[in-house]
């Protein structure tokens, strides 16, 4: 490597520039988060999907997954008919697949772990895979992600139970796809909180709340995905009693994004992650 | 901890060192570390990020998993007695000595990519760590697939109790250092960061320092005691 070409490229600004850029930037992202509403009945209810909408309709039982296949603009609603605490979530680039769900830029772009409506998933290529534009539980989980046999075994003291690591390989199997195409997940429905730095348990997890019967996800694709949805408890979802209900996944035609789209311009993150997106279907390219 | 693991961290000569290499800025390394081997990574100048991967040196798609690894300790960062464990839910590594105190595994690596959508367009075309794992990882015949969440060494990304997720000033002091013990054969891929677009290398990528120290002779039982966590 030659450093001292990449010096030249790298150093136009002093650290005091760069610093002061950083500091903008998250000082913008943090009024932003603090002007979302944290009480979901408080926004409008979701719209009911008008029956000639529906693509495709599954119900996934408790402890199963699915995978489906949602094109651009198309969404896909979760309804957690059974008020599970937790339904596990997994996308890939039906286009690109080595293309998938980040969980460390997802949160580290729009600099909050609260992923919930208003928000995006991006990829691992600075791209949005889908846009969370409903969201009625109001929280969910990508640090802690899915189940394992090791947190069924500490959970029920069974690792014999379905899980979604299992589950996400299953469903990665189906569409050709291997173990090392299995990155960290994306679980709704599901609330959890760490301990504050000023206590001695700083950093620690804590569950809070999970389920609420009727509550729904709404994920409108960017791209053409495959979503595999894994309708297993979130890891810290209390036991002893595993009673995970079905879950129903409909596929919608939403309407188009309207020029004051939430997700679409929550900020500039959001906005350069559109732009990043859109191109992959410019006019004039066959997607 | 254990005296089996005092008794190895302590008394790590670097002159006994079989491996002491310094890794330039914005540079990638890696090497097979062998089970009982401790590495020491060394943060030269302070404030410092290192991103980092892991392998099953003998079957690569068992690799480090941030997700298991935080649900098995039940907390948000890695420090003195963490093991970083596999898909799998195996140990792959267990951090044996830490002057740090916190080391981040949830903020991922930065790419030319993501750049684009934290700090602008015109950020496209910087080196990331990506592009590390990705000239590394392609030596052993691996690609952008085998790219998972990593660990950043000496990274500070506090999540406070809102959610509010953020890179800040890292707490890591010139010559600061964390030590590894291999629990397997493992794939050790290094990017020494390069981003100077946030606080995570105080806006400065600076030289690291990698030492390799071959484990004592333990028996197996007492080394399967370790591995689970029980020894």
């Amino acid at each position: 490597m030659d450093d001292g070409r990449m010096e030249a490229d790298l150093d136009e600004q002093t650290p005091e520039q760069h610093r002061a850029r950083y500091e903008a930037l998250r000082a913008q992202a943090q009024a932003k988060e603090a002007a979302q509403p944290r009480d979901m009945t408080a926004v409008p209810a979701p719209p009911a999907i008008r029956p000639e909408t529906v693509i495709e309709r599954e119900i996934v039982p408790g402890g199963w997954y699915s995978t489906m296949r949602v094109l651009r603009g198309q969404t896909l609603r979760l309804v957690n008919i059974a008020g599970n605490p937790g339904v596990s979530v997994l996308i890939w680039n039906a286009d690109d697949t080595s293309e998938r769900y980040n969980a460390g830029d997802t949160v580290k772009l729009q600099w909050t772990t609260r992923l919930t409506r208003g928000r995006v998933l991006f990829s691992d290529m600075g791209r949005v895979l889908c846009a969370i534009t409903e969201d009625s539980f109001g929280a969910s989980d990508t640090i802690l992600g899915g189940s394992t046999p090791a947190s069924n075994v500490r959970q029920y003291g069974n690792a014999t139970l379905r899980n979604s690591r299992d589950n996400f390989r299953l469903a990665a199997g189906k569409l050709g796809l291997r173990r090392a195409d299995v990155p960290p997940a994306i679980t709704f429905f599901a609330e959890i909180g760490t301990e504050d730095d000023t206590t001695a348990s700083a950093g620690r997890f804590r569950w809070r709340d999970g389920g609420l019967p009727g509550t729904l996800v709404d994920l409108r694709a960017e791209m053409n995905l495959f979503v595999a949805i894994s309708n297993c408890p979130h890891p810290l979802a209390p036991g002893p009693a595993f009673t995970q209900g079905p879950v129903e996944a409909v596929v919608w035609q939403a309407p188009p994004p309207a020029a004051d789209d939430l997700c679409r311009s929550f900020g500039e993150e959001a906005v350069r992650g559109y732009e990043n997106t859109d191109r992959l279907f410019a006019p004039g390219r066959a997607a | 901890m254990s005296d089996l693991v005092s008794d190895l961290v302590s008394g790590l000569a670097e002159s006994a060192a079989i491996l002491d290499v310094t890794v330039p800025a914005r540079a990638p390394w890696s090497a097979i570390l062998k089970r009982g081997q401790t590495l020491r990574l060394i943060d030269l100048e302070g404030q410092q990020a290192v991103d980092a991967l892991f392998y099953n040196a003998d079957n690569p798609t068992e690799r480090y998993s941030p997700q298991d690894t935080l649900l098995e300790q039940g907390g948000a960062y890695i420090g003195l007695g963490t093991q970083l464990l596999s898909n799998e839910g195996r140990p792959l590594v267990s951090v044996v000595a830490d002057s740090c105190g916190r080391h981040d595994t949830s903020a991922g690596a930065c790419s030319c990519e993501a750049n684009t959508v934290r700090f602008g367009h015109h950020t496209r075309y910087m080196h990331a760590c990506r592009e590390n794992f990705l000239l590394e990882l392609g030596k052993y015949g691996l690609g952008k697939r085998d790219i998972v969440g990593n660990v950043n060494f000496f990274m500070n990304v506090p999540i406070t109790p809102a959610g509010e997720l953020a890179i800040v000033d890292g707490l890591s002091a010139p010559g600061g250092h964390v030590d590894l013990r291999a629990e397997m054969d493992v794939l050790v891929v290094f990017s020494n960061c390069p981003q100077v677009n946030n606080p995570c290398n105080g806006f400065n990528p600076t030289p690291i320092r990698v030492l390799i120290w071959d484990g004592p002779r333990w028996n197996e039982p007492e080394m399967a005691k370790v591995a689970q966590g029980i020894g």
